[in-house]
């Protein structure tokens, strides 16, 4: 049973509380809803709310094997920006992929801080976007569609239908709430500006 | 009909959990272990199953809980990890001594001294001669598996027994796994009804009397020899487990073994990046195997030398640092294994992964490639390795 | 499991062993699974009499049958009957002498017994 080619990796960064492993968790339970084999785990340490964490996803056709960490993944999303200070998000990122940046600027400007990655730079406004819909703060909803919408890991159409079923089960007694996760996610895919 | 989802493997086990709906468990929460009988405990208050959920102070209340329980004819289950299975020893051997059989998931992760939550196996392989029969999982899917055969092992041969995966790695790690239905695992576990037990009310019975020294080496002796024939149950539950799942289980697997020059013995989910790294390597021409072991207690001897019989160099690796100098726990076991063969396989000993140090397709190549050079030059030099460790000059 | 039987623990040969059978000499075979008693108050099978050096030597007629010796005796050795208590059991007594100690009217006295 030799592991295909076809794995898709991905790699989470964020801080402590803002939920990226939670769209960590979400990216696997969609890809799983699309008949993917899906591996999704946070890298784990003492919790500090506010401290960089790192979650991965590993998304293929065939069962996943390897139980090690992601060292060259074909995406990168980073759900809050100020951790290009501190952290290689592009550490070992592959140049035919990807990186998602929750972002107000230009990716002209973003990519200046990326350490000479030539790849795919893809930004989205996903905390605007998240007070907009929702009234608050929650990059993760946003960041985990613009990363289904540039990954194509899964059909974006299959993905919304999927998600939009899913929170009508969790928010049945609040439709408003269904509908404003809905309108994030849809604004976050049409909201992506890239620059190759 | 197999139930296509998607779980942690501490899901996996509490679901199965609820599948067999115990009567008891004693619970003392610590990472990695607490989702299990968090989830649990939601099981029980949905009124999912009419488990007694015994909240304790420690875990050392947990073992006596589960002591006690399984003492008086319950079904008794508990889950644990690291100090908390520290704090459990004095318990354990109670418990195997007893023959009391009860089931224990444990959520591998590091011993404190540094205080670590990662994953390797130093809480196991710390109380691995305590008279528990020891499973270990590669992922999900295993322990999953592995939990819903434990008590036919356990009650059967009347042992204590460990279900043990990595803590974080397949713990606390969303996969794909094939649930059986719910009828399917009752009616596979099935009701334990025990010979004598402390409810049983026409039978008055002490358990765990003061063992003088005219009958300790006869209790030991008795307890070794359950130990001994629990193999062949483990074989025999697995072969009925194949029946209902489909899945085939076995002491080890073996994989890409048959003709393999050079293979690494190991333990746990580092098997499946194993596995990645012996494809690439067959993918160049090089006959690379490996074995996974899978009961630890009882340790299949024989079977694991048959296994490693055609093999010229062999590479076991520990998850656990034993600090005999000379080598980790597996290592011991599976070169004392190969001692008994005509023609002996070169073996040395790696320990890594500790306390979450991360294992890659990477380490497997290091590995495989200082055994190619043992089988180059005929010479094993040192036995004892650490790989994963940042090194200054000597 | 194919049948259910399979899986019980009573699938195994369990069987019932009385605690007069086993005794210093036995097998490991012979003895019980996880070293279980399956029977009550099998304290009456070990004649601790043996251990006894001083004996306790009753004057009945001293004895007012108060019945204090009858708590006090840490083994089975003074038989009570219709109120009265009778000559002491020698079976078991350890001639620890508590019996003597309590006794208010100096009715027991320890002596070395003549074999």
């Amino acid at each position: 049973m030799e592991q295909n080619n076809k794995t898709v990796e991905i790699r989470w960064h964020g801080r402590g509380g803002q939920g990226a492993k939670t769209a960590c968790l979400l990216l696997a339970d969609v890809a799983f809803n699309s008949g993917k084999y899906v591996q999704g785990f946070p890298e784990y340490g003492p919790e500090r709310m506010g401290a960089p964490i790192t979650a991965y996803n590993r998304i293929s056709d065939t069962p996943n094997r390897v139980h090690s960490n992601i060292y060259e993944p074909d995406f990168v999303v980073v759900v809050d920006e100020t951790l290009l200070h501190t952290v290689d998000v592009t550490s070992g990122l592959k140049e035919g992929g990807a990186i998602i940046i929750n972002s107000t600027r230009n990716p002209k400007e973003v990519r200046k801080q990326l350490g000479g990655y030539k790849g795919r730079v893809c930004v989205v406004d996903a905390g605007g976007i998240s007070v907009r819909t929702l009234g608050k703060e929650f990059p993760n909803t946003p960041m985990l569609a613009a990363t289904v919408k540039v990954s194509q890991v899964i059909d974006p159409e299959k993905f919304l239908a999927d998600m939009e079923e899913s929170l009508g089960h969790k928010f049945a007694s609040k439709p408003q709430v269904i509908a404003g996760n809905m309108e994030a996610l849809r604004f976050a895919m049409d909201e992506i500006r890239e620059e190759q | 009909m197999a139930i296509r989802e998607r779980m942690s493997g501490n899901e996996a086990v509490a679901y199965a959990m609820k599948q067999i709906n115990p009567d008891v468990m004693g619970a003392f929460p610590i990472t990695p272990s607490t989702e299990i009988p968090q989830y649990f405990s939601k099981y029980i208050a949905d009124g999912k199953v009419d488990t007694e959920f015994v909240a304790v102070e420690s875990e050392h209340s947990a073992m006596s809980v589960c002591i006690g329980a399984a003492a008086a004819g319950a079904r008794a289950v508990t889950a644990t990890s690291s100090a908390g299975l520290a704090l459990m020893w004095e318990l354990l051997s109670v418990a195997a001594s007893s023959r009391l059989p009860i089931t224990m998931a444990v959520v591998n992760r590091a011993l404190t001294g540094p205080i670590n939550i990662n994953n390797d196996h130093s809480d196991s392989m710390g109380c691995r001669d305590t008279g528990w029969i020891q499973i270990y999982a590669e992922n999900n899917q295993e322990v999953y598996d592995n939990y819903i055969q434990a008590m036919p092992i356990s009650e059967y041969c009347r042992l204590p027994i460990m279900i043990c995966q990595d803590g974080f790695i397949t713990s606390h790690a969303v996969e794909n796994i094939t649930l059986l239905e719910d009828e399917v695992v009752k009616d596979f576990v099935g009701e334990y009804e025990p010979a004598h037990y402390l409810l049983k009310k026409d039978e008055p019975l002490a358990v765990g009397p003061y063992g003088v020294s005219p009958y300790y080496m006869e209790i030991k002796k008795a307890q070794a020899e359950a130990m001994k024939s629990a193999g062949e149950r483990i074989l025999s539950v697995a072969e009925a487990f194949e029946k209902i799942s489909g899945r085939k289980y076995g002491f080890f697997e073996e994989y890409r073994l048959e003709d393999a020059e050079m293979a690494v013995v190991v333990i746990g989910s580092s098997a499946g990046t194993g596995k990645d790294a012996v494809d690439q390597l067959r993918a160049a021409g090089i006959k690379a195997g490996l074995l996974k072991i899978r009961v630890f207690r009882p340790f299949p001897m024989k079977e694991v030398a048959a296994a490693l019989s055609g093999v010229k160099a062999v590479a076991v690796m520990d998850k656990a640092e034993g600090f005999s100098a000379c080598g980790g726990p597996l290592f011991a076991e599976v070169r004392s294994a190969l001692y008994d063969l005509e023609d002996r396989p070169k073996c040395i000993n790696y320990v890594y992964g500790l306390g979450g140090r991360d294992v890659t397709v990477g380490t497997y190549e290091t590995i495989f490639g200082e055994l190619a050079e043992i089988l180059r030059t005929g010479e094993t030099g040192e036995v004892y390795r650490h790989i994963g460790q940042r090194e200054g000059e000597e | 499991m194919d049948s259910r039987k399979e899986t019980m623990t009573s699938g195994k040969p369990d069987p019932f062993r009385s605690a007069k059978n086993i005794h210093e000499n036995s097998t490991w075979q012979e003895l019980t699974c996880g070293a279980e008693i399956y029977e009550p108050a099998t304290s009456r099978l070990v004649n601790t009499g043996e251990w006894r050096v001083l004996t306790p030597v009753l004057e009945m007629e001293k004895c007012k049958h108060c019945m204090l010796c009858v708590p006090f005796c840490p083994d089975i050795c003074i038989p009570v009957k219709d109120g009265r208590r009778l000559d002491t059991d020698l079976h078991y007594c350890k001639g620890c002498g508590i019996c003597a100690k309590v006794c208010p009217f100096k009715a027991i006295t320890m002596k070395r017994e003549e074999k």
